[in-house]
């Protein structure tokens, strides 16, 4: 049984993984900037499967509920104030598209490099199926000052947007 | 005295040096102290030859020598070899200088440069006698040379004239031109006698074969160069009869009596080379005799043709130093010098005569004179006297020293200056004849008024006529005491000097040939014989205008001169202007270019290449380094990812 | 399941971004581009919680999700206000601060 699982369980990865890296790819080449915000929402909802398959529910949830809910919206949003053309338009890029590929090879080369390194046969064995009722108690028992604190920071941050993009 | 004889040079010089600073302040201006002086040295030098004459046979010569300092093995320094020829020369040459100075306090009265005129006439006299006096070759030359000095001061004493100071150029030019010769021979014989100026050596080193034939004869011909620029030989005569420019004290002293027989008095002291040399005992011909004989005949012609007195006696000076240089050149030595000696006593009365005459009638031309036989009795009796001892009519002076002239011409085997000789008797009687016709005989031609001179002029010239009549009788048959007192010494060496016995048959020969010559001249000008007769024959007329123009000599070397001057003064010129300029002009100019260059290159491109470079690179770094503040965020982002990733692979592989 | 393939897959993903980050003229691209920063930091953490078995990854993770959010709100504000003063949001022609 637990063999099968974990056949199924590398072939879900497998799927999920290269339909996010494909998405994730064209987010970054297309000239089209809706379809980055549509392929940025395939992303998104890729890794929330990830985070099931993790045997992370809440987060998976939140994920879709909050980035693909809000954040991309609220990107579309930007997108359309800023009278960004829909559809394609002239280039994208700016000049220095080669040295950032080279720095994003450079940055991936020696990631893996560093992860084959000290991660190479660990294996994520059996993980215990978590209730939601344990994160709550992890964050308003151990963890409730960053909790107060990243609230504190949400107020931050919504003054701070109606602030600035208020017309005055 | 003798071994102090260096006394008598000094005190004359010493009058030189007195009479040039105070000179002026003293009452006489001068002439007593050099006429003071003169009678000392005079007075010395007579002790001298007392003292010589006094001497046991056979007589050495008196040295006495100080070293002043030796230098690579030579000795240099002063010093005095008296012997007979020396105080001969002593006695002559101040007796004439003293009768000189005596004569001209009456003749340059009034004169503008009368102090100067004395002290340079002591001078003279001082460095004559350190002439003779010498002892080797050196200080020889020192008093040669400073006599040609004096002469050339004297010569051009009224130089304001420009006639006079060519004249003195030209004496010393001409006397310079030999002195060459000189200087080389008497190095020539330095170094052949091992290197030694010593006289006495050198003679007998010559004549005891030491010192090689061919060398001799070098030495002794380059010598004899000087002898003949000094002494007026054919070609190098034709100083003197310009000379007469100067004063006629001037011209008795030095252009008759002193000075040119340096020449004369240098061959006969230094006789070993040229005895040696010129191979003078072999007879036949050599090149003093042929030299003296050749001055004999054309001095001789060309006094014909002079209208100027001085002129006439200058070149009668010429031709008996040239007598002298034969007698010398036949190995006559003893009748070359006895020659001397009688010449200087009557040509010096002719000249200081000739002064009285040009003094009393203010012009020098024989053609403005004439019938000053009544005018000037003394005068007229002492010119006589001394023309009649200079043609060498018996018994007066002349006649004896130019008899043994011809006797040891013609025993020593020199047959050709025998004739040469005997031909230059009779012009010698001619042309005086015909001087003293023009002066003395006739109706006075000119426009002075003519009278006797001062008894300070006039007594000079009665002394004077003394000697001229009977200073020949030293050296009479029977007497013969001049040679005696006089003899050729070389301790331990007889060279070929034979004294021959008086010969009655040539002396007669050479007292008629010498009245031929005053009968021949009588009858011209008394009695009007061949009168007009160049004017009735073509080549005459020809030799006539040669004789007049001097032979052209003067235009040749004039012309020589030219010719050489001109192109070295050119050659010179371009040589200054294009090398030397150049030169200095190059490294001028080189060294403008350097600073152009330094400038240019290293100033304007290195250096300040290196200051504005500095600043450039500064500035280009700068722009370069402005691209990385592009105000680009993203720049920034990605310089940082990148930095990141480095320090992160640095990290993590290196630790 | 290996540890790494997750690992390696959320590194890929922050390499993309970084990519876009850099390379994306497009202001609201760029915050795109750091959203995927973020997810992949997100995937990380998870799948180390997951290792551990313990629940402390999750935590962090809803962290990040929160501050993300947050992030993403000023962020577009002030895309907006450049807009509003530019009427361009092209990058390149942000270079005021250039010198």
């Amino acid at each position: 049984m637990l063999a099968e699982t974990m056949v199924a369980q590398n072939i879900v990865f497998g799927i999920l993984a290269v339909t996010m890296v494909a998405a994730a790819f064209r987010l970054v080449t297309t000239q089209n900037v809706v379809r980055a915000a549509l392929f940025l929402a395939i992303v998104l909802a890729g890794a929330a499967a990830l985070y099931i398959l993790l045997a992370a529910e809440f987060v998976a949830w939140v994920q879709v509920l909050v980035y693909i809910g809000a954040v991309v919206v609220l990107l579309l949003f930007g997108v359309m104030l800023t009278r960004a053309p829909i559809g394609r338009e002239s280039d994208l890029d700016n000049d220095q598209r080669w040295l950032a590929a080279l720095v994003a090879l450079f940055l991936l080369g020696a990631l893996g490099a560093v992860l084959a390194d000290a991660f190479g046969d660990d294996k994520i064995g059996h993980i215990t199926i978590r209730r939601t009722a344990e994160v709550s108690d992890s964050i308003f028992g151990a963890y409730v000052v960053p909790f107060e604190v990243a609230s504190v920071l949400l107020l931050a941050a919504l003054v701070g947007a109606v602030a600035l993009a208020r017309r005055d | 005295m003798l071994r102090n004889a260096w006394l008598i040079p000094l005190i004359p010089a010493l009058a030189f040096f007195v009479i040039l600073f105070f000179g002026k302040r003293l009452p006489r201006k001068g002439s007593e102290v050099g006429i003071g002086a003169l009678t000392i040295a005079f007075v010395l030098a007579l002790i001298c030859a007392g003292q010589w004459i006094g001497k046991e046979t056979p007589r050495e010569a008196a040295h006495a020598h100080h070293t002043w300092f030796t230098f690579g093995g030579t000795d240099f320094g002063f010093g005095i070899h008296v012997d007979g020829l020396t105080v001969m020369m002593l006695v002559v040459v101040t007796f004439i200088s003293l009768m000189v100075h005596v004569y001209s306090t009456g003749y340059m009265h009034g004169d503008r440069r009368y102090t100067y005129f004395f002290a340079a006439l002591s001078l003279f006299t001082a460095a004559m006698l350190l002439l003779v006096v010498s002892d080797n070759t050196l200080q020889l030359m020192i008093g040669w040379e400073l006599v040609g000095l004096c002469s050339f001061m004297l010569i051009g004493h009224w130089w304001e004239e420009g006639v006079n100071s060519g004249a003195a150029i030209k004496a010393f030019i001409t006397t310079r031109t030999g002195d060459v010769g000189l200087m080389l021979g008497i190095i020539t014989l330095f170094f052949a006698a091992g290197r030694n100026f010593d006289i006495e050596h050198l003679n007998h080193a010559a004549l005891t074969g030491e010192i090689g034939h061919g060398t001799l004869l070098v030495g002794a011909a380059l010598l004899f160069l000087g002898v003949m620029g000094k002494s007026a030989q054919f070609p190098l005569h034709v100083w003197l009869p310009d000379a007469m420019a100067g004063p006629t004290p001037v011209s008795a002293l030095i252009h008759a009596a002193t000075m040119v027989v340096a020449g004369v008095y240098l061959v006969a002291r230094v006789y070993g080379p040229f005895f040696v040399g010129f191979s003078i005992d072999a007879g036949g011909i050599n090149v003093v005799a042929l030299i003296g004989a050749i001055t004999v005949i054309i001095a001789a012609a060309l006094a014909f043709v002079q209208d100027d007195v001085k002129k006439v006696l200058a070149y009668s000076t010429i031709s008996q130093l040239g007598y002298m240089v034969m007698a010398l050149g036949v190995g006559a030595w003893g009748a070359g010098i006895f020659h001397l000696f009688t010449h200087a006593f009557f040509k010096a009365l002719l000249f200081l005569g000739s002064g009285s005459l040009i003094h009393a009638v203010h012009s020098n031309n024989m053609s403005e004179m004439g019938g000053l036989r009544k005018k000037m009795p003394t005068t007229f009796w002492t010119f006589i006297v001394g023309s009649v001892a200079l043609a060498g009519i018996f018994p007066l002076a002349g006649f004896w020293s130019k008899d043994e002239i011809l006797l040891g011409a013609s025993k020593n085997g020199y047959p050709l200056m025998l004739v040469v000789g005997l031909i230059g008797a009779f012009m010698t009687a001619a042309y005086m004849t015909r001087a003293c016709y023009l002066i003395f005989a006739g109706e006075y031609r000119g426009h002075a008024h003519p009278h006797e001179s001062p008894p300070s002029m006039a007594w000079p010239l009665r002394i004077l006529a003394v000697p001229a009549v009977l200073a020949g009788l030293l050296n009479a048959p029977g007497i013969g005491l001049f040679n005696k007192w006089v003899e050729f010494d070389i301790p331990g060496v007889q060279p070929f000097l034979h004294e021959h016995d008086f010969n009655y048959g040539l002396a007669g020969l050479s007292l008629l040939v010498a009245l031929a010559g005053i009968g021949a001249a009588s009858a011209y000008y008394f009695r009007g014989a061949f009168n007009g007769i160049s004017d009735r024959i073509p080549i005459l007329k020809t030799g006539e205008r040669i004789l007049v123009n001097k032979y052209y000599l003067d235009d040749l070397f004039l012309a020589i001169i030219r010719g050489i001057q001109y192109p070295v003064a050119k050659a010179a010129y371009w040589v200054n202007q294009n090398v030397i300029d150049g030169v200095v002009n190059g490294m001028g100019k080189g060294a403008q270019a350097g600073a152009y260059l330094v400038y240019d290159v290293i100033d304007q491109r290195v250096i300040d290449g290196a200051v504005n470079g500095a600043g450039l690179s500064a500035e280009e770094g700068g722009s370069i380094l402005r691209n990385v503040q592009s105000g680009r965020v993203q720049q920034y982002a990605a310089m940082l990812f990148g930095a990141a990733a480095v320090l992160a692979v640095g990290l993590v592989f290196l630790t | 399941m290996y540890l790494n393939e997750f690992l390696m897959l959320a590194a890929v993903i922050f390499c993309l971004g970084v990519y876009g980050v850099l390379a994306r003229k497009n202001a609201v691209l760029v915050l795109m581009s750091i959203e995927l920063m973020l997810n992949a930091v997100n995937i990380n953490l998870i799948a180390f919680g997951a290792f551990r078995d313990n629940v402390i990854g999750q935590v962090f993770a809803l962290f990040v999700i929160t501050i993300a959010a947050a992030e993403v709100g000023v962020g577009l504000a002030i895309v907006l206000l450049i807009f509003r003063n530019r009427a361009d949001i092209d990058l390149d022609e942000l270079d005021l601060m250039k010198g």
